[in-house]
């Protein structure tokens, strides 16, 4: 039931943002988010952006993620 | 960045092989999983396959859906049923059996029951009808912020036809619970990412002050693994912390904005857990400046004890002390098809889980 979808911010309104989910257009709450622009990656959940993140975000818990293995196989 | 990165099969090989290589230096560990997309996806990705056989998965009590009170159910499908009352509900709890109905079957007996995939939905339901619509506000701290923005749009717009009938349930308290009870011997929580995004790492000290680690997770198959892998880390370090490695959606602090919102439209109270009982301080009430939307004020709707249907096994199932096959009605009398309890129903129950993707070991 938590699932939340990553949807990129078309446009802003208000608190309201027209975002995209893979080619679908819908509403947004953005009244827990400030400072989101257009563009930004945005995860919403019923109908309210819980959080945004974008590539460099992304990126860097990828890193995280690598080195999990990465420290164990360097050190045995 | 898509999806792709984080199931890279080379990255996941290599974290399975470094689960292998921790687990090779531990007894046997309990890893709970207290979310149902988790616990989704752990079935879908064939992870359980992947560990060595010290290393156990248990689902614990992660879907908001299976912990609602079969007598919630009943009483909202009865405002339905006899009081002209519109439902408007997320689509988990359609199918959910009551005691006596689900709102499946009240609504093919002709009640108004909507499904709906947001509160705001709901509240454009109240906009455009002069019926007295009833949301019902399950879920947990990922879905609160959104009913507690619905209230609060209700209450400045006026709208006097729509309330909010509230079974919010609180994942921390409930993981002090659990820790509480020594038969469950988990040894560490793989943290739920999405809760995770509202409330933040430093809402698990309850944890560390049990002496047991968790790693807040994402859902992808690199980000279950890495949250396996990195459990099994502090486990063989033996450090007691809580780990992000789901840092790109869960910023250290959560989300304070949704925080204060929930916290202004809401107080904590007592819960009933279904298949659980009574937690302490585990679920959210309306405060009382928004009483006149709370339907259970409204409707005069009495607070709702924990009824389980005969022989289900959920309560054990939810607390993570059997897997699902060891219900005996698991697969004969309880399908998808046919369910009897709420963790079969539920699109992310442990049992459907188990039946769809074959389960523990």
């Amino acid at each position: 039931m938590c699932l939340a979808i990553p949807a990129r911010v078309r446009s802003i309104q208000g608190t309201t943002a027209e975002v995209e989910v893979e080619g679908v257009v819908t509403s947004a709450d953005l009244s827990v988010l400030p400072n989101v622009k257009i563009g930004d990656y945005v995860l919403v959940h019923a109908g309210l952006a819980i959080q945004k993140y974008d590539e460099e975000d992304a990126l860097a818990n990828l890193e995280l993620i690598r080195e999990l293995y990465r420290t164990v196989s360097d050190h045995g | 960045m898509d999806s792709a990165a984080f199931n890279d099969p080379a990255a996941a090989h290599a974290l399975v092989d470094t689960i292998a290589g921790l687990a090779r230096g531990l007894p046997e560990v309990r890893l709970m999983e207290v979310c149902g997309t988790h616990t989704m996806e752990i079935g879908r990705l064939g992870i359980r396959q992947l560990l060595p056989d010290n290393v156990r998965l248990i689902s614990g009590p992660g879907c908001p859906v299976c912990v609602t009170p079969a007598a919630y159910i009943d009483a909202a499908a009865e405002l339905a049923a006899s009081q002209g009352v519109c439902i408007a509900t997320f689509g988990d709890l359609f199918r959910v059996p009551g005691n006596s109905r689900s709102f499946a079957q009240v609504k093919a007996a002709g009640a108004a029951i909507e499904v709906v995939a947001s509160p705001r939905a709901a509240l454009d339901l109240a906009r455009k009808s002069s019926r007295p619509v009833v949301f019902t506000a399950v879920g947990f701290e990922t879905t609160i912020p959104a009913t507690a923005a619905a209230v609060k749009a209700a209450a400045s717009e006026g709208i006097t036809n729509l309330s909010f009938f509230v079974a919010h349930r609180l994942v921390p308290p409930a993981l002090d619970v659990l820790l509480a009870d020594p038969s469950l011997r988990i040894s560490g929580f793989l943290l739920p990412g999405h809760v995770s995004a509202i409330v933040g790492a430093k809402a698990y000290g309850a944890l560390i002050n049990r002496g047991v680690p968790g790693v807040i997770t994402g859902f992808e198959a690199l980000d279950i693994l890495a949250g396996i892998c990195s459990l099994l880390g502090l486990l063989a370090r033996k450090e007691v912390a809580v780990k992000n490695e789901y840092t790109r959606v869960v910023p250290e602090n959560g989300n304070p904005a949704a925080r204060r919102l929930m916290d202004e439209v809401y107080e904590p109270c007592d819960a009933v857990w279904r298949g659980i009982g009574m937690l302490s301080q585990s679920g959210l009430n309306l405060r009382p400046e928004f009483a006149t939307f709370d339907a259970s004020v409204r409707y005069g709707l009495k607070a709702f004890g924990d009824e389980m249907p005969e022989g289900c096994g959920c309560g054990s199932v939810l607390k993570g002390l059997i897997p699902p096959e060891e219900c005996p009605l698991f697969g004969v009398a309880c399908t998808p098809e046919n369910p009897v309890g709420p963790c079969m129903v539920s699109s992310e129950g442990s049992c459907a889980a188990a039946f769809k993707y074959g389960g523990a070991r």
